[in-house]
């Protein structure tokens, strides 16, 4: 390849054809990875055990199958599935507003003033984001048991409250898109610090305070082994842990199951109802992530 | 700062001005201070304070590393999750890398954004979700692809998940979930590249080749990094895709095959709590160690 600019001109076109080939099947190849399993699940939820298995596996059932689906899905254990989506997203929206109301104003206090350990707690943050934390589960969970706290939302609520990463990626934003020289202005004109920020910084963080809001809702969604550590009891789990335990339930993956079962179909309609929350917020959040997931890190 | 006027009044000025703005500093950063504290901090401390001590609080220097590494268990679990994890960092340095570099190629704008955005829809099937939809895929009775499961040779799901499947198994389920986002993130550094040094490798002769090898990969690198370190943290926690796999396959994929599976049988099943916090730590040393190596080296965190 190195000495493709020796090339007679006349044989560039052929190359150049060959490797726009290349590259599109290349990028189709991918898309079919990436896209079919999805395709495939909403059209699963559309067909009844039997079709599933032998129709085209990218063929609509009916409507009427799907109501079916959805009707067995409801009944099971009682409306089960809508308790958890329930519960998911309690824990998911006052998890994220407390994320926001904390992580913001410390991103914003570790980039833009000075005070005694303020270095100390960004190597901090830095190394607590660093850590996995789903090693902390147990740990974790012996503390919320010394308080009491187990089997409750707040078991899980406060540690997903918890984000460092959010903390880094609004320290990262104001560092680096808002000059200081702004809030020094809105000082000598006697704003006080408290007015600097609410009135001149959060206004101008508006895509950092949508990028870890967006963050955290998609990592506490979609959270399996914190919740089923602390929340066991089936009225408690969120969509995730429910799912999973749904999968239990469906013969042909567990043939032990007795006579409450469910089938494929219900299952893969399951796991579509448990991450549409997500899907809707994605497609909110798409004009911020696919162009901007680094506007807070670099300059245009 | 440029703002000051009279040097005189000034001074004080700003003294008073950095006392102000340094209890404003704090108070912004308290609460988050708790939390860090209440569930960084403790957690921490918690797991290594069980790690050495036994059910009675009594101090056991290591006895229980090595209780637990020489559980029968150990070796397997630590065998699986290195394997998984040179084949999840490996393709999703290799892929993601290649599949940037083509997308920021392509002529049209506006196929390059579609493909970006359809190859992140995955990423909302995060967690269970994934695992369920490709327990789907590995199905050869209902899969899309069951005759290219066939031409593999695989005809049943106990043959696609036979244990020595497995680490390829959940580095398909990791890449089809992490890879879009990764994509984005990279190909957003891509566009920072500056122009004139696109143009200048442009002027020299370098082809496409050329230019992604000597000028793109290598200002990538600071990213590439974070995203290995992200990954193997993650990676090193394997436990959702395991455990459903393991309800689904009665047995065939056991309920100890990670770490992290180990540690909670350990802690819920076998109620030695102090077992399940050694491998914690371990687990914990590893991935921080790891990361700071990477940290070291690439001057990723620079920043300030």
């Amino acid at each position: 390849m190195s000495r493709s600019h020796h090339q007679p001109p006349h044989r560039r076109p052929v190359r150049r054809l060959a490797s726009r080939l290349l590259t599109g099947s290349v990028l189709a190849g991918f898309l079919a990875f990436f896209v079919l399993p999805v395709l495939w699940l909403v059209l699963a939820a559309t067909k009844t055990d039997q079709q599933l298995v032998h129709d085209n596996p990218l063929s609509f059932g009916s409507f009427h199958a799907l109501k079916t689906n959805w009707d067995a899905l409801t009944a099971f254990q009682d409306n089960a599935v809508m308790q958890w989506l329930g519960n998911s997203a309690l824990y998911a929206v006052i998890s994220l507003v407390i994320t926001l109301g904390i992580a913001i104003p410390a991103g914003y206090a570790l980039a833009m003033t000075e005070f005694r350990g303020r270095h100390t707690l960004l190597v901090a943050t830095l190394v607590v984001m660093l850590m996995p934390n789903a090693t902390l589960v147990v740990p974790l969970f012996l503390e919320i048991n010394a308080v009491h706290l187990i089997g409750t939302m707040w078991s899980i609520i406060l540690p997903y409250s918890f984000y460092p990463f959010g903390v880094y990626l609004t320290y990262i934003y104001f560092t680096t898109a808002v000059p200081k020289y702004l809030l020094a202005a809105a000082r000598m004109d006697g704003c006080s610090e408290f007015c600097v920020f609410w009135h001149i910084a959060l206004p101008l963080a508006t895509p950092v305070i949508a990028l870890v809001g967006f963050f955290s809702f998609v990592a506490n969604w979609t959270n399996y082994f914190l919740p089923y550590v602390m929340l066991p009891e089936s009225s408690q789990m969120p969509i995730q842990v429910g799912v999973g335990s749904l999968l239990s339930n469906v013969p042909s993956f567990n043939p032990a199951v007795g006579t409450l079962a469910i089938e494929r179909p219900q299952l893969a309609l399951a796991t579509l109802v448990a991450v549409t929350p997500v899907l809707i917020v994605f497609l909110f959040a798409q004009r911020f992530l696919v162009s901007g997931m680094l506007a807070g890190g670099t300059k245009e | 700062m440029t703002l000051s006027h009279s040097p005189a009044g000034s001074a004080t000025r700003r003294r008073r001005g950095a006392s102000r703005q340094s209890r404003a500093g704090m108070a912004f950063v308290a609460a988050y201070v708790v939390l860090l504290i209440a569930f960084g901090v403790l957690p921490t401390a918690y797991a290594i304070y069980f790690a050495f001590t036994d059910a009675g609080g009594r101090v056991t220097g290591f006895a229980n590393f090595v209780t637990t590494a020489q559980d029968f268990r150990f070796m397997d679990a630590v065998g699986h999750v290195a394997t998984y994890l040179a084949f999840w960092l490996l393709s999703l340095v290799v892929f993601v890398v290649a599949l940037a570099l083509l997308l920021h190629r392509l002529a049209s704008g506006s196929a390059s954004k579609a493909l970006r955005f359809l190859y992140y829809i995955p990423g909302a099937l995060a967690g269970a979700a994934s695992v369920l939809v490709w327990l789907f895929m590995l199905d050869p009775t209902v899969s899309p692809v069951s005759s290219l499961l066939g031409a593999l040779g695989f005809h049943t799901f106990g043959e696609v998940i036979a244990p020595g499947n497995l680490p390829l198994l959940f580095t398909i389920i990791a890449f089809w979930t992490g890879a879009g986002g990764w994509i984005v993130v990279m190909y957003g550094a891509l566009n920072n590249i500056p122009t004139d040094v696109m143009e200048a490798a442009r002027i020299d002769g370098a082809g496409a080749w050329q230019t992604a090898w000597h000028v793109q990969i290598p200002m990538l690198r600071k990213w590439i990094v974070y995203m290995v370190i992200l990954a193997f943290a993650g990676g090193a926690q394997l436990f959702v895709e395991p455990q459903l796999l393991s309800l689904a396959s009665v047995g065939v994929a056991g309920r100890d095959y990670s770490l992290n599976q180990l540690t909670y049988d350990f802690a819920f099943q076998m109620n030695n709590i102090n077992g399940a916090a050694a491998v914690s730590v371990e687990l914990l040393v590893v991935s921080v160690s790891a990361a700071a190596v990477f940290v070291a080296r690439s001057g990723f965190f620079d920043a300030d």
